[in-house]
């Protein structure tokens, strides 16, 4: 609960529209206490900007608390900016020293179309999880909970798999702007689990055909989404979702 | 007008039967014809994702809304701790009556007894459902469910996902409802906002929104609208709701005539990290599950400012062990909170701003070990680490109640109806399970219960008795083209006022006003005081409020600047609820009602009713309709945790 401020210089991505070409814009922001969050900071930019009259900067973010996966930001290039295992609203400004100038870009990639600012569509995702993130069971259809006995380390693994949030950040920081972290760690949650395993074959055809089709790239191995991903997905989710897609190519062929 | 009594609509019968008779007595809709039928579910949080799901499961065509991007992101997506549900799979006297009634002593005595028992006899279901879809809960090593204790109960009946089973909930219900979307029964519109309820021939038939991309006002028509829209703690400005949580739709229901019940009603969660300074967006909760094993003390001493290593065992009080022996840390959320507040009232407080006591896990390390507390809340430390800069293994928790989930709601009967017939709410947007005060663990399962096992039963009921189908409605209607002009012109208006003060800062003086006089402790001076201070800050805002940029595209201002016109109107009703409730019951604390030992005094005599309030005009007093409780079961006692 420092009382001493810093003074930073802000360069931020301004775009009017998704057809507005776009440009990096200066902004000197003074008064920021470190224990401010990173979006806390844009709040109060945000609150001179309206105070001047002027257009503030749209940014998604909604439960502040790194869970909803709402916000995104490359911060100096990197998403959800430096600290390990942090997502942009849980990024506090003690990681800045006074005088610091901070680039703000939104996530890029093709099937990520900016719509304003920092604000990106990220529906794309959806259309991944609506080709067979699920399990096909209707309300009704369950036997008792226990009944299916489930090897803990198994479960433990699925929901390391399950926790992620869905931000995009893999995709943001990959060359080749690929969703396989995030489109293999819901495979991986959903076929650790005997609910899960029944569908298995089929849903990694699906997730994955339609993953390409949405115009997400192929993976090369270099990891950068296992470093930026907030809730440290593992990639090992990739070999297995890999190693499934082969195999079920040759059992589902039709 | 005069006051009405509500009828709940509460079948006959043992408590036991009521709902099984209701489900065999309510009409149904064979599977052929319920593809005819279209719902509006606004929302998709636990209660609108698995409503939506269950609904086109069955073959409803289902249009839902949601504000954020995705339908995964609502806040449900937040919750940490856990769900309830009366398996008693640990084998320590557990049933379905025992978590019915702990909900109901819960809170205290201010809930609908028949609703409470639904909800406990249908909790079992729930925990099969999503164990079904692949939520991935915790497990004992022989592969069976864990379960943990939560506060307010004797029992350990919670089931748990980490620290994030609302997260894993929430996934669970979005996938079956994405399994829906893709077979075509349900349409998902995003980034859309609520505002305006079109009701016509007194049914509720549709609603306008604001598509938050294009900035265009759209409409859309269905046989019933479910609103699953969550609470209104926003009001207060700081709370643990998301940014974008607000209040608006049940505002827009109330306005179009369906009753508020019991608004004063709101949960100010013990746990949450201590506020940091004035340019605080949020609060962050840290889930009550900590209070399993941590221990919650402050320095006897007033004013002792030393580090909490160097304050000797001696030297501390462990208040809550001392005042309820029996319950210790794990007292309801409300007691736990004015606790807290005591004693920082007496000048006990820690931390550089004196307002947070501790919470302590030295001893539950010590007991089992640092790698078992990590285990159970491995990433609440690190996210409390992440935001205060201090660890937790260490030294510690700071700790300090916030607004956390409004009890209060739209009123509903027994079928989730409100008055308005069509207009269901579902979830923390209704009133119904909770009373004053609710316990931990219990968020989700109503808005799953709600889900998933009611309202797939009550709407066809609705739907098959009132046949809204067969009335000649269509878009062209002229309470859609009514609604779409008052839409406009407020929006219009918004954009008109061209003031100097910002909408966050209206916010905040409006949160600063909730939380001093509707806040944890409430008397009759302050909450006139609060009344009259709302209704000329919302004078100001209509007068000065600046609102940038125009109506076309994104347009965050002019987001917010609508929604916090609506919590203008709302805490105002809320203050005067608390005026008019003049007892104190589980999160509604009035000053001066109280025992000899300071805890909350009911007044059943009086007050053992909804109070559900109707809307007369913005700046008229709404007139206050109740619904009696009464109380068959579970039997009416002052509630103690000795």
């Amino acid at each position: 609960m420092s009382e001493q401020t810093m003074t930073l210089n802000l360069k931020i991505w301004r775009q009017k529209d998704d057809k507005d070409a776009g440009s990096m814009q200066d902004y000197k922001l003074s008064g920021v206490s470190p224990d401010m969050s990173f979006l806390e900071m844009l709040d109060l930019l945000n609150e001179n900007l309206v105070t001047e009259g002027l257009d503030p900067i749209a940014f998604d973010h909604d439960c502040r608390e790194g869970i909803c996966g709402s916000c995104s930001l490359m911060i100096n290039g990197q998403a959800h900016g430096p600290e390990e295992r942090t997502t942009t609203c849980q990024l506090h400004m003690r990681t800045f020293t006074d005088g610091d100038t901070v680039a703000i870009e939104p996530f890029r990639a093709r099937a990520f179309p900016v719509l304003k600012d920092l604000m990106v569509d990220r529906s794309s995702f959806d259309q991944i999880i609506e080709a067979g993130g699920y399990v096909s069971i209707n309300v009704g259809n369950a036997q008792d909970a226990n009944s299916i006995l489930v090897d803990k380390e198994k479960a433990d693994l699925s929901m390391d798999a399950a926790a992620c949030i869905g931000c995009g950040a893999c995709v943001a920081s990959c060359k080749n702007a690929s969703s396989m972290l995030f489109v293999s760690a819901k495979i991986s949650q959903l076929a650790l689990l005997p609910q899960g395993e029944v569908e298995h074959e089929e849903r990694v055809q699906n997730m994955v055909d339609k993953m390409d089709e949405l115009g997400f790239g192929n993976c090369t191995n270099e990891a950068e989404c296992e470093v930026a991903c907030p809730k440290g997905i593992d990639l090992t989710n990739i070999a297995r979702m890999n190693r499934s897609y082969l195999s079920s190519a040759v059992k589902t062929r039709k | 007008m005069s006051i009405k009594k509500l009828d709940g609509k509460v079948p006959a019968g043992d408590v036991k039967d009521k709902w099984n008779n209701h489900i065999f007595n309510m009409k149904l809709i064979n599977p052929a014809n319920k593809r005819k039928f279209k719902v509006i579910v606004v929302g998709t949080g636990l209660a609108g994702a698995s409503a939506s799901a269950t609904l086109a499961e069955l073959g409803y065509n289902v249009e839902a809304f949601c504000i954020q991007d995705s339908p995964r992101r609502a806040h449900s997506i937040a919750a940490q701790g856990g769900i309830n549900a009366a398996k008693n799979y640990t084998n320590d006297g557990d049933s379905v009556w025992r978590l019915f009634y702990d909900t109901v002593k819960g809170g205290d005595y201010r809930s609908r007894e028949s609703n409470v028992y639904r909800l406990a006899q249908v909790s079992n279901g729930i925990i099969d459902q999503c164990v079904a879809q692949g939520v991935p809960f915790a497990r004992e090593y022989g592969g069976t469910l864990a379960n943990r204790s939560f506060g307010g109960a004797q029992v350990s009946r919670t089931f748990y996902a980490r620290g994030q089973t609302g997260q894993q909930l929430l996934l669970g219900a979005y996938s079956s409802m994405m399994k829906e979307v893709h077979k075509g029964k349900i349409t998902v519109h995003t980034r859309r906002e609520v505002v305006e309820i079109v009701v016509v021939n007194g049914k509720a038939r549709g609603i306008i929104t604001r598509n938050i991309v294009t900035g265009k006002l759209e409409k859309y028509m269905a046989d019933a609208v479910l609103l699953c829209t969550g609470g209104y703690g926003n009001a207060y400005f700081l709370s643990t709701n998301a940014m974008a949580s607000n209040g608006s739709a049940a505002w827009k229901a109330y306005k179009k005539g369906a009753n508020f019940a019991n608004p004063c009603f709101t949960q100010i969660h013990p746990t949450c990290i201590p506020v940091h300074g004035d340019n605080q967006s949020k609060l962050t909760l840290m889930s009550e599950s900590l209070r399993n094993d941590g221990r919650v003390w402050v320095p006897k001493e007033p004013g002792d400012k030393r580090k909490p290593k160097d304050i000797p065992e001696e030297e501390r009080d462990y208040y809550l062990e001392r005042i309820y022996p029996s319950f210790g840390n794990l007292v309801p959320r409300d007691v736990a909170s004015r606790n807290a507040k005591a004693q920082v009232d007496e000048g006990k407080g820690v931390g550089k701003t004196g307002v947070a006591v501790y919470l302590d896990f030295a001893d539950a390390i010590k007991r089992d070990g640092r790698d078992a507390i990590k285990e159970r809340y491995g990433n609440l430390f690190e996210m409390y680490e992440r935001i205060t800069d201090e660890n937790p293994y260490e030294t510690p928790m700071m700790i300090y109640p916030a607004v956390h989930y409004t009890m209060g709601g739209l009123w509903v009967d027994y079928n989730l109806m409100t008055n308005i017939p069509g207009l269901f709410a579902l979830g923390e947007a209704n009133f119904s399970d909770h009373g004053a005060n609710r316990l931990g663990a219990s968020a989700l399962m109503q808005g799953l219960a709600d889900g998933y096992f009611v309202i797939p039963y009550t709407l066809g009921n609705y739907l098959a008795s009132e046949h809204p189908e067969k009335e000649n409605v269509d878009l062209d209607a002229p309470e859609f083209e009514t609604a779409m002009k008052s839409s406009q012109e407020r929006f219009d208006k918004l954009l008109g006022i061209n003031g100097k003060r910002s909408v966050d800062s209206f916010h905040k003086a409006l949160g600063k006003i909730m939380w001093e006089h509707v806040g944890m402790s409430r008397n009759e001076k302050g909450l006139t005081q609060a009344i009259e201070e709302i209704q000329q800050l919302r004078k100001e805002f209509w007068q000065d409020v600046k609102v940038t940029g125009t109506e076309v595209g994104i347009n965050i201002e002019l987001e917010k600047a609508n929604r916090v016109a609506d919590f203008l109107e709302l805490g105002e009703l809320m203050a005067r609820d608390a005026l008019e409730r003049k007892e104190s019951c589980g999160g509604h604390f009035r000053e001066e009602s109280q025992t000899e030992e300071n805890e909350a005094k009911r007044n059943d005599e009086d007050f053992c009713h909804v109070a559900a309030w109707e809307f007369q005009g913005v700046d008229e007093t709404p007139l206050r309709n109740i619904e009696e409780l009464s109380f068959e079961n579970v039997p009416l006692t002052q509630r103690s945790y000795k």
